[in-house]
């Protein structure tokens, strides 16, 4: 039963990388229509910016974990104002493609450059040791990481779904053209969502360094996953990509401890049994 | 009537003689990298090995005696259907002579059958399966630097000794894990210990925590990993912050290469112990090879154990191509040859290739370094033991190898 309880954490805490990942592909889907399959990369950039960050200019964990997201979105919305603002109103796959190119683009060329084993990346002084919670012994640091990401979700929750911003981007995406003619520069603010949203995977990135090795193929061991999680949860639903991401740690963490063989396909089990059940995921609405 | 027939023997007889002339002076050699360019096993195989596979080339001064050399490389992505396709097409159509590395024992294993199927050779540096030279031995396959059977054994024996007398398993969930968690179980039953657990994970993990809270419960004193690359690095790493070594239980890294101990830092893998059968710093062959080698990687690291046993494996068969007088295109026959001839580098030192296919040399037992120890990068391993060749693997007579006599 103990041990139970420590999966179910455990679970929790890689639900939170869930969580954060899913709630970027979430934001940047529902507002500007892109299935973006560069997530991982970015996610991965976020890792390496960190690193690069301490290592050349000992910058550490802390302002990294505000600089490194800025700096990756900036060349996300670099990405978006050169290459996919030209897609808009076509269909998804053309955005899926070129998504998944760069993606693959800027994995060769980091691989090209650090190989493959990855590289080390310490954990703060201050969120050092662990606390001992009888059932399980709890690194600090892992501790935080289920507090910032469930803290940072819930304010992008509130930002797009209950502020004056995120109404007039809600309502950019349902006729940009109205919105245009409020004053609103629409085109500015698709590109800002998209670079909350790359900054969100940067920030995840951030997050995991210290936890996994710093490797250019991070992102893409993580990224089909995280889709699972986001058609579960139902395409461009924020809230729903929030509660699904940690929901499916928790089962995958489940899994783990059940029959430790399947954990990675019961996300895609589960994935399958969601769409031929309610195709639109589950808290989606119908298109 | 007659004089056709005599004719047409006659015709046969010259074409025999024309193609046993064609035969003898035949010096063109095709090697084939086979290995992961862009996995997980990539830095300690995958374009080292291909560079390493140059060298010997060049090292080797066949050209100037009119050798003709091609090597070329493919990414077999750690899966068995695409590398068997690749194998395929290099026998069928590059005419491809010898299989190099082929790192990863499901892919190793694949390869192994259409090798023999094909009368082709292989020299396996990169697997890690002792399966290789055991049930699965082939006339034409060498195992060249390391497999489960010794990794297990000397590690194994070691810790037993040192008092790690309960063992739970974290095994990567393919033919390596399998075969490396059996062999290793064996070995320490054998040595008196009690193995009370294992769990067996998904190969490439980002996340094994879930795992190791599992081996943390079990209370076992070793906890053995049996899994590589980056499935062990991060083992490593996720243990050290879940306490599982400052609580009492010890990690035994049952295939560690130095390009998982460069990744992790010295201060997360101090204290290690695991095995290799080469290590660029143990005397100056390795030392010089290894200075030429790091020069010309884009990464600047120095061999692992694998890219040197690719380079040493080539050294032989040239030898053995040599003493044949030209490249008679028969797999079987060139490691035949192969066999029959003692081995002797700057890398691996002398050793010899057993009936079975498998390479024989000493099995070195490294503790990896505390950072004030350490001189700078790639200065890693301190060496605490050495298992001569000859006891370092698996012995003949527990063979089940069809071409061991007994």
């Amino acid at each position: 039963m103990q041990a139970l309880y420590a999966q179910l954490l455990v679970g929790l805490i890689n639900g939170s990388f869930y969580a954060l990942l899913s709630l970027g592909l979430a934001v940047i889907f529902g507002m500007l229509n892109i299935i973006n399959f560069a997530h991982g990369a970015l996610y991965m950039m976020g890792a390496f910016c960190a690193y690069f960050l301490l290592n050349l200019a000992g910058i550490g964990y802390w302002p990294a974990l505000i600089l490194a997201p800025i700096v990756v979105g900036i060349f996300g919305m670099i990405l978006e104002r050169t290459m996919l603002q030209w897609l808009s109103g076509l269909d998804h796959l053309y955005g899926l493609l070129l998504t998944f190119g760069i993606a693959l683009i800027v994995q060769g060329l980091f691989q090209n450059y650090f190989g493959s084993s990855g590289l080390p990346y310490a954990i703060p002084d201050e969120l050092k040791g662990g606390i001992n919670l009888g059932f399980m012994f709890l690194p600090i640091y892992r501790g935080w990481v289920v507090v910032f990401s469930l803290v940072v979700c819930i304010a992008t929750w509130y930002l797009i779904e209950k502020t004056r911003l995120g109404a007039n981007l809600r309502a950019a995406t349902e006729n940009p053209t109205l919105v245009r003619a409020f004053g609103i520069n629409v085109p500015r603010m698709i590109t800002l969502t998209y670079g909350l949203g790359v900054g969100l995977a940067a920030l995840a990135g951030v997050l995991s360094a210290p936890i996994n090795q710093v490797r250019p193929l991070m992102g893409a061991d993580l990224i089909i996953v995280v889709f699972a999680v986001v058609v579960i949860g139902g395409m461009g639903s924020i809230m729903g990509s929030i509660i699904t991401g940690f929901a499916l740690g928790v089962i995958e963490g489940l899994t783990k401890y059940v029959y430790p063989e399947a954990s990675n396909t019961v996300v895609f089990v589960l994935m399958v049994l969601v769409l031929l059940v309610k195709p639109t995921g589950l808290t989606g609405r119908a298109a | 009537m007659k004089n056709a027939i005599s004719a047409l023997l006659l015709g046969t007889a010259l074409a025999f003689a024309a193609g046993s002339v064609a035969f003898a002076q035949d010096k063109n050699i095709k090697i084939g990298v086979l290995t992961d360019n862009s996995g997980l096993y990539s830095d300690l195989s995958g374009a080292g090995s291909t560079l390493a596979a140059q060298m010997a080339v060049e090292d080797s001064g066949m050209a100037a005696k009119g050798w003709k050399i091609d090597v070329i490389s493919a990414d077999h992505q750690n899966k068995p259907d695409i590398a068997v396709n690749i194998a395929r097409q290099w026998v069928d159509v590059e005419k491809v002579d010898i299989f190099m590395d082929v790192v990863s024992s499901g892919v190793a294993l694949a390869v192994n059958n259409l090798v023999k199927e094909k009368n082709s050779v292989m020299i396996n540096a990169g697997a890690a399966t002792s399966d290789l030279t055991n049930a699965q031995c082939s006339p034409n396959t060498i195992h060249w630097v390391y497999d489960t059977y010794m990794l297990a054994n000397s590690t194994g024996q070691a810790l037993v000794k040192a008092g790690g007398d309960t063992w739970y398993f974290l095994t990567a969930d393919y033919a390596f894990g399998t075969a490396l968690e059996r062999d290793t179980t064996a070995v320490v039953v054998k040595a008196g210990a009690k193995v009370i657990g294992t769990v067996k994970h998904p190969i490439n993990s980002p996340d094994l925590s879930s795992f190791l809270l599992q081996a943390q419960a079990s209370k076992a004193k070793i906890i053995g990993m049996a899994n590589a690359g980056g499935d062990t690095t991060n083992t490593i790493k996720q243990a050290s912050e879940f306490g599982i070594v400052a609580g009492g239980q010890k990690l035994a890294g049952l295939l560690l290469f130095i390009t998982d101990v460069h990744s992790l830092g010295l201060k997360v893998a101090q204290g290690l112990s695991f095995t290799e059968t080469f290590y660029w710093d143990l005397n100056d062959g390795t030392r010089a090879f290894a200075k030429r080698f790091s020069v010309r990687m884009k990464s600047k690291a120095q061999p692992s154990m694998v890219q040197a046993g690719v380079y040493s494996g080539l050294l032989h068969y040239f030898k053995a191509l040599e003493q044949l007088g030209g490249n008679p295109h028969d797999g079987a026959k060139v490691v035949a040859k192969m066999k029959e001839m003692p081995t002797d580098d700057p890398l691996f030192g002398q050793g010899s290739i057993r009936a079975d296919g498998r390479k024989i040399h000493p099995a070195y037992l490294f503790e990896v370094k505390t950072p004030a120890e350490s001189k700078g990068p790639w200065d890693y391993y301190k060496l605490i033991g050495t298992t001569p060749g000859d006891q370092a693997f698996r012995p003949l007579s527990e063979s089940a190898c069809p071409l061991v006599k007994k």
